[in-house]
């Protein structure tokens, strides 16, 4: 084997990705396909599924039913995206350049949540935001919030839940790029007379966009496809194509609608993501995560 | 004057950003020595300890944490294996397709978790025969052991990345060959970033709720068992189990990274 190797070094690269590509296409490429044609399936659980291209109808009577819920989930996810570039930018700015010595223990922190069970993650909001929480509910001793004044079930307790969770993602790509900046280059920008706000809207901003546009899809992503803070912080006001497919899949056995809306939010997400790719590669991406 | 406020604004904002990244982890772990007055266990009451000294007294929760702990073990050790060896191959050699396997590794993690649930379901409906298609541990283990692969090899292979292959060079000129040089310098130098991706795949696989409730069936993990009880009421033990992981999980880092500092 090994003196079989030594004559087709080529062949040594293939073999040590093999199983892993092997497990990918088979439990990653293969049930998308079989989601397709799920998509394509009529009949119900009870009397199994038969495939016929006809069924091409459930997509349109799906999107039709769904719109609304497709719709909201782009807009959570949208909204969700702009908080957490609003809330993210300021502090990894801070531990890129102002930390100093407490730079390991801030970056460790911004990770802190995931070391905590989402799902508990989630549900202490909603002990924090609950209409009497200790939040909410001196505010409305002190009459500064009227009584009948909530956060929980609404779509900013949503959106909040969804911009906490995926916050993270957002803070460490912006975060590597703005750490790999030359600051001699704003040095530069103060010699030649920019003032602090010119130099940063002129050097560091743009250098910066790698991380923002990454960060920027990493949270966008994950918040398309939620379902756990529109149930657990929303209401029925709230539901999310994410509600629609869990409950297609899981409640109603309605696989083929349930696998028409995935395939559909699937295909979206990947033609946006292989753009991207295309375009300003994966490295920025994959910051976020390793 | 400006330059004052700048900073001082940014200052105070970051301690603002920190306690909100925190808090949701301190009620998790105050609300384990609540003494909640029924079921829900939103609304503090008084100090106990109670829950903490009968961690298990609720039915079925010691079997989740249980199950999600093998479930974790099991599909760290295969995905690290497997993401490993994928990793060493994407950085050590040129080969033909090497962008587009790039490409294609970074694709389950740019899904969203309920697409690969859903699409993984759809598989096990369609192999099976209705309505007794086969969920259970294993096919939790197979959801778990698909997305812990990706994550594995894009944190082994950024660690890989600094790697001086002069080392195995000098190894080989003293003599060593392929294996010895494999076992005694390539692999203890990689070791520290085999590590950290194994952790961060437990942490994933013992945390995971999205995927896992499509491919459980009726098994029950942790997660599983928190979610079901979500609606009823979570009873402070799950909070107290919850502040565990959390800690074994800092001490692990912690722990990790006082090791490869003290190597350095």
């Amino acid at each position: 084997m090994i003196a079989f190797l030594r004559r087709r070094p080529g062949l040594l690269p293939l073999l040590l990705l093999a199983p892993a590509i092997a497990w990918l296409v088979a439990f990653y490429v293969y049930p998308a396909i079989q989601m397709l044609q799920a998509s394509l399936w009529s009949g119900t659980l009870e009397s199994g599924f038969t495939f016929s291209w006809a069924n091409a109808a459930t997509y349109s009577a799906a999107l039709g039913r769904y719109s609304d819920q497709f719709l909201r989930s782009i807009l959570y996810a949208a909204v969700s995206t702009v908080v957490c570039l609003a809330l993210a930018f300021p502090l990894a700015y801070t531990i890129a350049y102002r930390a100093g010595r407490y730079r390991t223990l801030l970056l460790f922190i911004v990770i802190a949540p995931f070391f905590t069970s989402f799902l508990l993650r989630v549900l202490a909001w909603k002990t924090v935001l609950a209409d009497d929480g200790f939040l909410l509910g001196p505010l409305k001793t002190i009459g500064v919030l009227p009584e009948e004044f909530r956060i929980l079930a609404t779509p900013v307790a949503v959106i909040f839940g969804i911009s906490y969770n995926f916050f993270p993602f957002m803070v460490l790509p912006i975060y590597v790029s703005l750490e790999k900046i030359d600051r001699r280059l704003v040095e530069a920008a103060k010699d030649l007379y920019a003032g602090p706000v010119r130099a940063f809207q002129r050097i560091t901003l743009p250098l910066a966009l790698p991380g923002v546009f990454a960060g920027s899809l990493l949270v966008f992503i994950p918040a398309m496809g939620d379902f756990v803070n529109a149930e657990l912080l929303g209401s029925v006001q709230t539901r999310l194509i994410g509600n629609v497919i869990q409950s297609r899949f899981l409640v109603n056995n309605d696989y083929p609608t349930a696998a028409a809306i995935s395939f559909m939010l699937m295909a979206g997400i990947l033609t946006a993501v292989f753009i991207y790719a295309r375009v300003l590669g994966t490295d920025e991406l994959e910051t976020g995560i390793g | 004057m400006l330059r004052w406020l700048g900073r001082n604004a940014l200052r105070a904002y970051t301690g603002l950003a920190l306690v909100y990244l925190l808090l949701p982890i301190f009620i998790v772990a105050l609300f384990s020595f609540n003494d909640p007055v029924g079921k829900t266990n939103y609304t503090w009451v008084g100090f106990t300890l109670d829950h903490w000294a009968n961690l298990f007294a609720i039915p079925g929760l010691l079997d989740s944490v249980v199950i999600s702990i093998r479930i974790a073990f099991i599909s760290t050790l295969v995905a690290t294996t497997l993401g490993t060896l994928a990793a060493l191959a994407l950085v050590r050699y040129q080969f033909r397709g090497r962008p587009a396997t790039s490409l294609f590794i970074f694709l389950p993690l740019a899904t969203p978790e309920i697409i690969l649930g859903a699409s993984l379901l759809t598989l096990f409906v369609a192999i099976g025969k209705p309505p007794f298609f086969p969920l259970n541990e294993f096919t939790i283990l197979i959801a778990h052991i698909t997305f812990n692969i990706s994550y594995v090899i894009v944190t082994v292979r950024a660690r890989l990345a600094g790697f001086d292959r002069r080392l195995e060079e000098a190894s080989a000129d003293l003599g060593a060959d392929g294996w010895q040089t494999f076992w005694r310098v390539t692999f203890p130098l990689i070791l520290p970033g085999i590590a950290a991706a194994g952790l961060l795949a437990f942490s994933l696989s013992i945390d995971d709720f999205v995927i896992t409730n499509f491919t459980a069936g009726r098994t029950t993990t942790f997660p599983m068992f928190v979610w079901g009880s979500a609606r009823i009421g979570v009873p402070p033990q799950v909070n107290a189990i919850g502040t565990i992981f959390f800690v074994v999980a800092v001490s692990a880092v912690a722990i990790g990274s006082f090791l490869q500092r003290r190597r350095a």
